[in-house]
């Protein structure tokens, strides 16, 4: 590098054992794009967060925390609470990641574990990725034609069942939470599903072979050694699964009934967050719209925390298994 | 040519493993043909040879490691006790669980240092005092003294020679009747080494060790029992095909071979 080359006469045929001026100069060039690429992303994101949060300023100073805990949303009397939407919010979201994270994983480890041929494998794979991408309006239009009055029957079942749970209260009517939750779990999967492929296919060789090597099963392997090597990376993909689940709008809003009455019933209608936004930003005005973005602030605080909490899950997760 | 294995002489041990017309093959391609070989009981037994014989492909037949590459096909016949390890009837998972082995990379568990090697015992059905279980294994794979006071750390925490004797100890820890080691030494300096040679002394008392090894002169240390293995071109095949060229007592081996090639090898005046 800076130490002269010891003479021998082969040298004279490499004539770049010193680099050039040019050369260094375009490193630090790149160094410096590198740099101001990853800050515009930085700027962006405060930029976006100042902005709401500005927005929310009026509605934060006249109801504070009120705002979280109480379920009135009255244009008329500009009393607004949007416990309502950040309940819908988080219970669908979640419900959702429930069933989509096993659903998900298993699918992901069927298609990387060898189980099935190659082709099977990759048509599936395809398949998932397909699923990927139908845009969510289209999903929306099916979750009310199709998938809605199909999963009526087994809705009304849970009622039947259930009907002493405040969660599954009321008859299922059409648009619902339950129906949100399903579409959401279409919309995730995909993504949970891709992340985890990609995270088992990356446990090196070696560790597979040193499971097998003390005598683990298959399923023990899977259970205790691969898994856990893809644990932080297949748990990004559920952070991006649920980032989307409590941010998606145009499906769950066409599904979701968006009632502003609070019910803690899985079949009622419901509301979320992302979805009252898209409803209500067109006609509000005034106040409403600083409440509308203080909801939309409570999003993303929502959003910051849970990925907090599973960075520091994952971090716990990863040294203990 | 393939056939030139000379059948091991004055051992008067019972054989352990035998290899009769052992060919493996990846996909269409012969990575080693035509093996016969008897190993040992109780006794080390090293393969050498140069990169790409296939020295690794057998050690790997002899615990159904190669059930776990895609595409690998064996034909012929592994006896280990006299029963057929290819059999239908044999659970490999089994299998493995006699016969331990000691990879050429450094393989540590995403866990920590007490659970790589608890992990090992446990799933074998370990019943006794665990604590003491993992001290004795890293003190005979010469690792405790860097591992005793971070037992809870990561695998990962630990430089790559101490990550394969890691390695090791989690092999000697669930005490398989066979240890398979591929190049168990390759990372490794030279006391940690002699150390783990020492442990393989140890070890012969009660186990089988088979070792791959490029160092001549740890075969001639460690082993009792040595396999030549060669490589060459066939015609119309695609690439050279390894073949086991003398397998006899170390001593035999090194100092009054029968097969020229191996005469070459052994003395440095390879290639
Ligand atoms: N997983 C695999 N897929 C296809 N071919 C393979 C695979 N593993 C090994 N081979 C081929 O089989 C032949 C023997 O390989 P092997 O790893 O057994 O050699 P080796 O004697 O252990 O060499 P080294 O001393 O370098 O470790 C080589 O030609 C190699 O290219
Ligand atoms: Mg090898």
């Amino acid at each position: 590098m800076t130490s002269a080359p010891t003479s021998p006469p082969a040298t004279a045929d490499f004539s770049l054992r010193r680099r050039p001026a040019s050369e260094k100069l375009l490193d630090q060039g790149f160094h410096y794009l590198t740099l101001a690429l990853a800050s515009f992303v930085g700027l962006l994101l405060l930029a976006i967060v100042l902005t709401v949060f500005h927005g929310a300023r009026e509605a934060i100073a006249t109801f504070g925390a009120r705002f979280i805990t109480t379920s009135s949303w009255d244009p008329v009397n500009n009393q607004y609470g949007a416990f309502v939407a950040i309940y819908g919010t988080l219970v669908t979201a979640f419900l959702s990641l429930l069933i989509a994270v096993p659903l998900g994983i298993g699918t992901a480890i069927f298609i990387t574990e060898d189980l099935i041929p190659t082709q099977l494998r990759n048509l599936i794979g395809l398949m998932v990725e397909l699923l990927a991408a139908i845009p969510s309006v289209v999903l929306g239009l099916w979750a009310i034609f199709v998938m809605e009055p199909a999963i009526r029957p087994a809705l009304n079942l849970l009622h039947t069942l259930f009907w002493w749970s405040p969660f599954f209260a009321g008859e299922p009517q059409g648009p619902g939470m339950a129906p949100a939750i399903l579409i959401l779990v279409v919309m995730i999967l995909p993504i949970i599903t891709a992340i985890s492929r990609d995270a088992l296919n990356q446990v090196p060789v070696e560790l597979r072979q040193g499971a097998y090597g003390v005598g683990t099963t298959r399923w023990g392997a899977l259970m205790n050694i691969i898994l856990p090597a893809a644990i932080s990376a297949i748990t990004g993909g559920i952070m991006l699964a649920l980032g989307r689940a409590m941010g998606e709008t145009m499906a769950v809003t066409m599904i979701i009934g968006n009632s502003l009455n609070f019910d803690l019933s899985l079949l009622a209608p419901g509301n979320t967050i992302a979805s009252m936004l898209a409803n209500q930003f067109g006609e509000a005005d005034g106040i409403q719209v600083s409440a509308l973005m203080f909801a939309a602030l409570i999003l993303m605080i929502l959003t910051l925390v849970v990925n907090i909490i599973a960075q520091w899950i994952v971090r716990r997760l990863s040294l203990k298994y | 040519m393939t056939n030139t294995a000379t059948n091991q002489t004055s051992t008067g041990s019972d054989v352990c493993m035998s290899l009769q017309n052992v060919t493996i093959s990846y996909g269409k391609f012969e990575a080693v043909r035509n093996v016969f070989m008897d190993i040992p009981h109780g006794r080390v037994t090293a393969f050498i040879g140069p990169s790409g014989c296939g020295k690794s492909t057998v050690l790997r037949a002899l615990n159904r490691m190669n059930d776990l590459v895609p595409g690998c096909s064996l034909k012929g016949r592994v006896l280990f006790d006299g029963n057929d390890l290819y059999d239908r009837r044999i659970d490999p998972v089994e299998v493995r669980r006699r016969i331990g082995m000691v990879f050429q990379k450094p393989n540590p568990f995403p866990k920590t240092i007490y659970e790589n090697i608890a992990f090992g015992a446990r799933i074998n059905g370990f019943k006794g005092d665990m604590d003491e279980l993992v001290e004795r294994s890293l003190r005979k794979a010469a690792v405790w003294d860097e591992c005793k006071d971070k037992l809870q750390e990561s695998g990962f925490a630990l430089s790559g020679g101490q990550q394969q004797r890691l390695c090791i100890a989690r092999a000697i820890a669930t005490e398989p009747e066979v240890i398979l080691m591929d190049e168990p030494c390759s990372a490794l300096d030279p006391i940690s080494t002699l150390k783990i040679e020492e442990t393989m002394h140890e070890l012969k008392r009660s186990y089988t060790i088979v070792i791959v090894t490029h160092n001549m002169q740890q075969a001639v240390r460690v082993a009792d029992m040595t396999a030549f293995f060669n490589a060459e071109a066939v015609e119309g095949g695609s690439g050279k095909v390894g073949y086991l060229v003398e397998f006899n007592d170390t001593e035999r081996i090194f100092n009054a071979p029968s097969q020229q090639a191996t005469q070459d090898y052994v003395s440095g005046r390879f290639g």
